[in-house]
């Protein structure tokens, strides 16, 4: 291979072509975590004139003894779940229906796009908005049905908070997964289920045994990829609740944001992201994991 | 005997209800949100603080006020965003091409780690990086420099870009290139003059997903500048509401969110096909 | 003068891939080689590593007394034609044949004037302003090979540069192809795996398999004296009959028959014989090498008709080609061997053994 002159040259510039990009992730992804791994080892913040001083783990002590973090975490955990069962089932839904040969569907799917193409932060503000406890258009449409009878605080109460930022978060996403999926029922070829219905069975029948399996890569992909920006969220709740009321939909990312920017507490922060970043990698090997395996099961049904 | 017919017959109009009733509460569920701000955007501040609320304002209570009021500033605001987001979209595209073109074809050792390091890049929250980008930031002194936005927007949006741009560049049929390197093009020559002119498609559709998550990032620039002048849409927009204690502004708020989104609007009313295969190649090719 | 030398050419992609083995040939001036093989005998590869697409793993390109092993494909001054023609879909006709030119800073005027005389040669002087999507497939190749020629390179190459023409095209451009290379006076080098056109294009054909040239002789010659039994088998249609046989004495056995050995020593004790449907005939009262059989399958072939012979004694077959006019049993058929249109093989190497 020594002799491979072109190929050594073509290899050169492969690297020359490539080396930019590398950098730039490098220095915005790479570096900020490998950043965080550094300085969680340190206490700085105002008790220390917001110099470091190395104190090992006990930011990483301080953590488990700090109930606000284990709140942030579990409202996190609530609201990753919740929002993401429901973006599953309205967009599958929603890929079912833009599957289907109707008039319009060119304006449905441009429709469908809006919500995906949306600053969250800004749309954040009319979600609260709309959820406004005196002239919100929700309290005002349950009061001309009549299930209410006086307005309800909906971000000012914590259960009801989670339910806005909730339904805010599903009407945001929800377009991204439907898309996913859709292309993935498109990939499934209707012979399948002609045959299938030949042999005797029902559309649902057809759903549960055809498309479920088949679509299951795209699942797990759009599974992957809204986990890793539900546990994260930021804009939706800074703008919506701020965390509020009482710190009842603080996510970790609110905290973090809060103890850095707020508290000035640097080497906490690091710390807090250092966490939250191996909690998200564990998740995504896990998911990785099931994906590889669903491929190759679908590979081997064929 | 006619059983047979009519029984067919209501399942075929029960399947067509039931896929309008999805097609309706797919749109409404879409749009209602926007729509509502567009409503609020037109009424007056009378018309907005009335109970029961005004779903079909009569012309006293329509207004262009909140419009007005948003002032030339927030055209600033608008052209911050523009520049910030078309800088980094191009910068993007300009380092994220030759990076697929080398994945996709120059085979160097590595490949699979840098494409897997690559996607999972790509699902790290932005809040885990900001605390390192700020000392950066600091470390540069780039605080209220546009910079400090431009080189984040380009590297959120490279994975997506170096994804999809390879994914396209894979399906190029390879005869092309082999014909150029026998006319004499070098690799770099062969990507400026033969494979990028044929991937404007693939480069004009990761260039508007580019465009758009620039446009709407919002806690990098909530963070790196503080300067009012230099802020961008969504930072803009979301401070309105802190101007005045007593009582939230929802008028100019709703304005602003209509201006403030129309280029995103417009943009999916153009583009809506391409962006669709864009978010789909992203997710599924990867 | 410019002759192409490969020397010892070897390609080896992995300890088990290795497409070409050890190749060595030379194409003159005015010469038009064919590499002619099924897919995957690694004539494609040999096309690529003389292009310079590809590094050989040992061995050496040379053209004239220049070593081009080491040169990139750009700096070699050959010309290569495409089986998908690969003409850049952006550009103009007119630009797809300056391209080279272009690259090698050739002056404009003359880029002009050559792309304007290789245009008139092809016809294509009415095209040059279109881009190779608005162009029929016959067109489009012709802009491939106007993309070759306008570099007035020291060696032609081409991959298949027919094969994605519909059939009536493909004999048409044959012809063409044939007349304008011979003007070229250049080595070409054209691979194929269609044996109609390496027959009626070549100088010089190569057939290879497995990496390596079975042999490498002009088109009548390949046909008449097949250097082993792929050869034998791979050229010519409908297919040579191949029979393995055992020999008894100074005969092959066939079933219920014999045919005479030509004097071997030592003599075999089983040989294979390969006899072409065109050198059997209906047996008359003179000849002397006969063999019996029913007649299994009978194909029209258009002019002859192809009919498959079960020989008497044996599970053999052999396919004889007849004129339809001919009578002839269908239970009890006799054919004529002439005992000088056999070809015999060694039962082992497959290596031909008359000479």
């Amino acid at each position: 291979m020594e002799t491979d002159t072109i190929r050594r040259r073509e290899k050169q510039t492969g690297w020359l072509l490539i080396a930019p990009a590398l950098l730039i992730l490098a220095f915005v992804f790479l570096y900020p975590i490998g950043r965080a791994f550094w300085l969680s080892l340190f206490t700085q913040n105002l008790g220390t004139q917001l110099e470091p001083v190395f104190s090992g783990f006990n930011n990483y002590a301080r953590m488990f003894g700090d109930g606000r973090f284990w709140y942030s975490l579990w409202n996190t955990s609530v609201f990753t779940t919740i929002s993401i069962s429901l973006e599953l089932v309205f967009g599958m839904t929603f890929a079912l229906v833009l599957n289907q040969a109707f008039w319009g569907r060119g304006f449905a799917r441009t429709a469908a796009l809006i919500p995906w193409a949306l600053p969250t932060a800004v749309m954040g503000l009319a979600w609260a908005w709309i959820f406004n406890d005196q002239y919100g258009v929700v309290n005002d449409l349950l009061f001309r049905l009549g299930i209410i009878n006086e307005a309800i605080t909906w971000l000012g109460e914590p259960t009801r908070a989670m339910f806005s930022l909730v339904v805010a978060d599903v009407w945001k996403t929800t377009p991204f997964i439907a898309l996913i999926l859709l292309a993935g029922l498109q990939s499934i070829s209707s012979d399948l289920y002609e045959a299938h219905a030949i042999d005797g069975a029902t559309p649902i029948q057809s759903f549960r045994q055809i498309t479920l399996p088949l679509l299951a890569p795209q699942i797990l992909i759009a599974l992957l990829f809204r986990f890793a920006q539900s546990f994260g969220v930021f804009d939706l709740i800074q703008v919506m609740t701020g965390g509020g009321p009482a710190g009842s939909t603080e996510m970790v990312s609110i905290y973090i944001y809060a103890t850095v920017r707020r508290y000035l507490d640097f080497g906490y922060g690091a710390a807090l992201v250092t966490v939250t970043f191996l909690l998200l990698i564990i998740a995504v090997a896990i998911a990785a994991f099931f994906l590889s395996k669903s491929r190759i099961n679908i590979s081997g049904e064929r | 005997m006619t059983t047979m017919p009519t029984t067919f017959l209501k399942s075929l109009n029960w399947k067509k209800v039931l896929l309008w009733t999805g097609v309706i509460f797919l749109v409404l569920f879409c749009l209602a949100p926007l729509l509502w701000q567009v409503l609020t955007s037109l009424k007056t501040n009378d018309a907005i603080a009335k109970l029961p609320t005004v779903y079909f304002p009569n012309s006293q209570q329509l207004t262009l006020d909140h419009y007005l009021i948003l002032g030339g500033k927030f055209l600033r605001y608008m052209l911050n965003s523009a520049f910030v987001s078309f800088t980094s979209t191009l910068i993007c595209l300009a380092v994220g091409a030759p990076a697929a073109y080398t994945l996709a074809r120059l085979k160097i050792p590595g490949e699979q780690i840098i494409l897997a390091c690559v996607l999972v890049v790509s699902l790290f929250p932005y809040v885990l990086l900001f605390l390192g980008l700020l000392e950066l930031v600091k470390f540069f002194g780039l605080g209220n420099n546009y910079l400090s936005l431009i080189i984040p927007y380009t590297a959120i949006n490279l994975p997506l870009t170096i994804l999809v741009l390879r994914s396209f560049f894979q399906q190029l049929p390879k005869d092309l290139e082999d014909s150029a390197r026998i006319d004499g093009y070098n690799t770099l020559q062969m990507l400026l003059q033969i494979v990028l002119p044929m991937t404007i498609p693939a480069l004009v559709t990761t260039g508007i997903l580019a465009f758009i998550f620039a446009w709407n990032e919002f806690i990098f620039a909530l963070t790196f500048i503080t300067r009012d002048t230099l802020q961008t849409i969504p930072i803009a927009i979301s401070k309105i509401g802190g101007a005045s204690a007593f009582e939230i502004p929802y008028g100019p708020i709703a304005a602003a969110t209509i201006l403030g989104t129309l280029p995103l609007v417009i943009l999916v009313l153009i583009f809506q096909q391409r962006i669709v295969q864009g978010i789909t190649a992203g997710a599924v090719k990867g | 003068m410019a002759q192409l030398k490969l020397q010892n050419l070897r390609k080896q992609f992995a300890p088990n891939v290795v497409p070409v083995k050890d190749i060595s040939l030379t194409v003159d001036d005015g010469e038009f080689l064919t590499l002619l093989g099924p897919s995957g005998c690694g004539k494609s590869t040999l096309l690529r590593l003389i292009a310079g697409l590809e590094q050989p793993t040992a061995g050496q390109v040379v053209v004239g007394e220049n070593n081009l092993t080491h040169i990139p494909p750009g700096d070699r001054n050959m010309a290569m034609v495409f089986q998908s023609y690969a003409l850049y879909p952006h550009m103009t006709v007119a630009a797809n044949i300056a391209t080279s030119l272009k690259i090698r800073k050739t002056p404009p005027g003359e880029i002009q004037q050559r792309v304007h005389t290789v245009a008139d040669t092809l016809g294509l002087s009415h095209l040059l302003d279109r881009k190779p999507g608005q162009l029929s497939g016959g067109q489009r190749q012709r802009v491939a090979l106007a993309r070759a020629l306008v570099r007035n390179p020291e060696v032609f190459l081409l991959d298949e540069p027919l094969s994605n023409l519909d059939a009536l095209l493909r004999e048409q451009v044959r012809e063409e192809l044939k007349e304008l290379f011979e003007k070229q006076n250049k080595p070409v080098v054209y691979v194929t795996h269609d044996q109609t056109e390496a027959m009626t294009l070549s100088s010089q054909v190569a057939v290879l398999l497995d990496g390596l040239i079975q042999q490498l002789d002009p088109p009548s010659r390949i046909y008449t004296h097949p250097a082993n039994k792929f050869v034998a088998g791979f050229v010519g249609s409908p297919q040579m009959n191949l029979l393995a046989l055992e020999c008894q004495g100074d005969r092959a056995i066939l079933g219920d028959f014999s045919l005479p050995l030509p004097s071997f020593s030592p003599q075999p004790s089983g040989i294979d014989i390969g006899i072409r449907p065109e050198d059997l005939s209906l047996a008359t009262e003179d000849d002397k090498i006969t063999v019996q059989g029913s007649v299994s399958l009978v194909e029209h072939f258009g002019r002859e008709l192809l009919v498959s012979v079960k020989i008497k004694g044996s599970h053999h077959t052999l396919r004889i080609l007849i004129n339809p006019d001919l009578q002839w049993e269908k239970e009890d058929i006799k054919l004529a061997v002439n005992p000088h249109r056999i070809h015999w093989f060694d039962e082992k190497t497959g290596d031909r053994l008359n000479p």
